[in-house]
């Protein structure tokens, strides 16, 4: 008998399975299905929904298909009369207490037991006692719950106690009597909290924000991309007549598995908020106007053309598409000054800047390593997803490390916490010595910046410290970076031109005559300088391409022009893994926004730039791709995992030493660490994450 | 010979009068024709006419924004917007129903499982504008109280073979 492969036979048929394999597994990749409630892929067994039973020959009873691991030799029959009868059983069990509200449940149409129960249910119940009632908890503003419907699988317990490593619901009680609940009343808050929505097959656990607003047959299912971290996570929009309904993550492996950040599942609401900017506006005398499209686009044209200096500033989640138009746009107009990077502020050695800022691995590889060192970051802020992956390889046995002024909540064990002073201090002090040793004992480490760091003060002697510890001990260095397309941003030129070119924050402190905004709003997204909004107050001409029209902006800008957010464009965005991944437009513009490709596109053709004849945004894409040539290939295409040089080996060893301290520079209190739901304009107007308790702790409010 | 008789029926008026014979005998017989609109013929309860959204006696909507209606109509004549309402239950927004696209074939009967949506016998309807044709959430409900006893006394009529 060989060690790695059981031979088993499968309905008849014979099956090669690994030791230690569950049935179920077997059973799901030879295409049997065996019904199933409890057991999720990605959680641990449980085995209390009993619907999987299936019959062993030579078992004295059915036995459940995911708690049974393969035999040399079994035989297994997941359709033979005895595996129906007791999976009907099991169903008529189910369906005692289940109410049959299902016309009423949003989980009606895309509901396991609904779909199963046609399968295996009885026509009519024998059951004639009355059904169990269970008190609905109110477990905070994005999961509504009906908790009469739950047929305690325990999904979403596990999910608290697994994923989350924050176990916020549990079971109380036995038998008959079993409820889910959060043991005190409270909210949920974590960040990835509402996958539990996906988990549960009832419809215990809903989208609160969507709420009986659609149904699952007539949505919609269109694919498209996160736009509010680094990381890209895949996700479906579902859309009823041109309009979201609601978000569902897309199985990616590679990137989120298959779960989705809060941020990025309730963030399309703001798609729909009264803040959206309609037409586009023009201040006259101090007065604001709307006036139509032609008017705005030669006003804009014209103002763009007389402007003496010119700076542009995009959104670091601007798409790779606008980017592109941008940067030839400003090459075009003749100024240099170009930037996407408005949370930094120091760009003292810019010319140091990698190709574009990379996680120096690619996401799914965070898990393989033994020491991950993270400095500056709220990871769970910045980007939930790999915070999940860290706390998946500090499970795994590797030694998770913290580097940060203030230590954030983790819910994994944290080998050294460094903490306490300014970054540099931190990275050149004592106390990072121990992990410094790890990192020189590991074969496989991850030094990795966040966002934090990115803002500090003194990021250059952050980085050349943090690439010096990198350098001398052999380990990856990598980066976070702001908004969700630093990345692609970077590669499409989106910088100032080397020379002349004035930086985000050096555009502000100078004075220029003109600047465009794309995506920008100076009060919350600028970092870079100081007071952004009396700044551009001041200049002459102000031109703002945004989907929402602010206090800030009225006073900023001259001109609004309503440009569509994420689900009304095409484009494509860069993760921080080099992964470039497209997408379309998922629903109708709200208003007269367009696309903000399109308003660059005809920008150029009214300063009479040549080659601005794009008929899509795919033209837009394979231009730049072509202009990007090598320096983007290696790190991965639309497909296949990035594999390549690290764009920060360059630089990396001659700045190691050289560390300049600023003692001023380097104030703990000075850190920017942007709160969870406060990262872009989207999901700072999304109102069920504004209810949330993260957000109104972050906003300072009490909880309640 | 054949040409004298039919020499002798010309002048006799024989046609004329074969004729007469057939009205003369249904004279006398059951009129199978009505006098519409003073007369109207039988319907069975289960007729297919104007549809109504009923209300229970306490008035409360019976409609709970199912969509079953929405997504059997063969015609796609049903529009439905739903959302929460005041009191936190399901309930429509919007309930539009397109006269001119339904086939009337009272599958959005069938399928309703709280009897909110029904046909009702009135087959009597113009429409004098365009937009006419759409019978929104308040027309339909309006005709539901309007001919609240004839539905009832329908669906009480039809019950048993249900």
């Amino acid at each position: 008998m060989s060690n790695d492969i059981v031979n088993i036979e499968v309905d008849g048929k014979p099956v090669e399975a690994r030791p230690g394999q569950m049935i179920i597994e077997v059973t799901d990749q030879i295409g049997a299905y065996v019904p199933r409630f409890c057991y999720h892929e990605k959680l641990s067994v449980a085995a209390n929904c009993r619907m999987c039973l299936v019959d062993i020959e030579g078992a004295p009873k059915p036995i459940p298909a995911c708690a049974q691991p393969v035999n040399e030799g079994m035989k297994i029959f997941t359709k033979s009369p005895r595996a129906i009868a007791a999976q009907k059983a099991t169903m008529e069990f189910l369906l005692i207490n289940h109410p049959l509200d299902c016309p009423i449940c949003d989980q009606g149409g895309e509901c396991e037991l609904q779909d199963l129960a046609m399968g295996y249910g009885r026509d009519v119940s024998r059951y004639n006692d009355g059904k169990r009632v269970v008190k609905d908890k109110d477990i905070g503003p994005l999961v509504s719950t009906d908790m009469t419907r739950c047929i305690h699988c325990t999904r979403c317990v596990r999910f608290g106690e697994e994923i989350q490593g924050k176990p916020q619901l549990g079971t109380t009680l036995r038998g008959e009597n079993v409820v889910i609940s959060t043991y005190v009343e409270q909210n949920i808050d974590h960040e990835l909290s509402a996958n539990i929505i996906d988990l549960c097959p009832v419809g215990a656990l809903n989208n609160k924000p969507y709420r009986y607003s659609a149904r699952a047959w007539e949505m919609m299912r269109r694919e498209t991309v996160a736009p509010h971290d680094c990381v890209g996570s895949n996700m479906y929009a579902h859309v009823l007549r041109g309009t979201v309904k609601r978000i569902v993550p897309r199985s990616n492996e590679a990137i989120n598995e298959s779960w989705l950040a809060d941020r990025d599942r309730f963030s399309y609401e703001a798609i729909y908020s009264a803040d959206r900017l309609a037409r586009p506006r023009i201040k006259e005398s101090g007065e604001w106007r709307d006036i139509d499209w032609e008017e705005a686009l030669e006003a804009a044209a014209a103002g763009l053309k007389d402007a003496d200096t010119l700076g542009l500033l995009a959104s670091p989640s601007a798409t790779v598409e606008e980017g592109h138009l941008l940067a030839r746009l400003a090459q075009h107009l003749g100024t240099s000054n170009l930037d996407h990077r408005i949370e930094r502020r120091d760009f003292s050695d810019e010319d140091n800047d990698p190709a574009f800022p990379w996680l120096g691995c690619s996401i799914a590889d965070i898990e393989k390593q033994d020491v991950i060192v993270v400095i500056g970051s709220h990871i769970r802020q910045e980007a939930p997803i790999l915070a999940h992956r860290l706390r998946k390889a500090a499970l795994a046995g590797a030694s998770v490390n913290f580097v940060s002024s203030e230590e954030h909540e983790y819910f994994f064990d944290v080998d050294n916490y460094v903490s306490g002073a300014g970054l540099v201090q931190l990275l050149s002090g004592d106390a990072i010595k121990p992990v410094v040793e790890k990192l020189e004992k590991a074969t496989n480490a991850l030094v990795l910046m966040g966002n934090i760091a990115g803002r500090h003060r003194a990021f250059s002697a952050v980085r050349a410290l943090a690439a010096g510890i990198a350098t001398r001990t052999g380990a990856k260095l990598g980066t976070l970076s702001p908004g969700a397309n630093s990345a692609g941003l970077s590669l499409a030129g989106v910088l100032p031109q080397k020379g002349d070119g004035l930086h985000a924050g050096a555009m502000l402190d100078s004075a220029l005559n003109a600047t465009l905004l794309l995506n920008v709003e100076p009060d919350a997204d600028f970092h870079a300088a100081d007071d952004a909004v009396e700044k551009l107050a001041q200049q002459e001409f102000v031109v703002a391409l945004t989907p929402f029209v602010s206090d800030a902006l009225l006073e900023a800008a001259d001109l609004l022009l309503p440009i569509g957010t994420f689900a009304e464009t095409s484009g494509t965005y860069v993760n921080v893994e080099g992964r470039w991944q497209s997408f379309s437009g998922v629903a109708n513009p709200v208003g007269e926004a367009r696309p903000a490709w399109k308003v660059l596109r005809v920008l150029g053709n009214l300063v009479d730039a040549d080659g601005f004849d794009y008929v899509t945004s795919e033209d837009v894409l394979a231009e730049c791709r072509e202009s990007i040539g090598d320096v983007g290939e290696p790190v991965g295409g639309p497909v296949g995992g990035p594999s390549g040089p690290n764009p920060f080996a360059a630089e990396a060893a001659p700045t190691a030493e050289a560390a300049p301290t600023a003692e001023s520079a380097d104030q703990p209190a000075d850190d920017i660490d942007v709160p969870l739901y406060s990262v872009d304009g989207l999901v700072r107007r999304a109102t069920a994450l504004q209810r949330t308790t993260e957000a109104r702790r972050a906003a300072g409010e009490d909880r309640d | 010979m054949n040409q004298v008789i039919s020499y002798i029926k010309t002048f006799a008026l024989w046609e004329l009068l074969k004729g007469l014979s057939v009205t003369q005998r249904n004279w006398f017989r059951k009129s199978v024709t009505l006098e519409y609109p003073e007369e109207k013929t039988p319907q069975s309860p289960r007729f297919r006419g104007l549809h109504a959204l009923r209300r229970y006696p306490n008035g409360e909507e019976r409609c709970i924004a199912c969509k079953l209606c929405e997504a059997v109509c063969p015609a796609l004549a049903i529009t439905i917007e739903s959302g929460v309402s005041d009191d936190g239950t399901r309930r429509t927004s919007r309930y539009d129903i397109d006269l001119f696209k339904c086939i009337y074939c009272g599958f959005c009967e069938e399928a309703c499982p709280v009897d909110a949506i029904v046909e009702t016998r009135i087959h009597e309807y113009h429409m004098e504008a365009p937009g006419e044709n759409i019978m929104t959430k308040d027309k339909l409900l309006a005709v539901g109280e309007k001919y609240d006893a004839m539905i009832s006394a329908d669906k009480a009529a039809d019950a048993k073979y249900r």
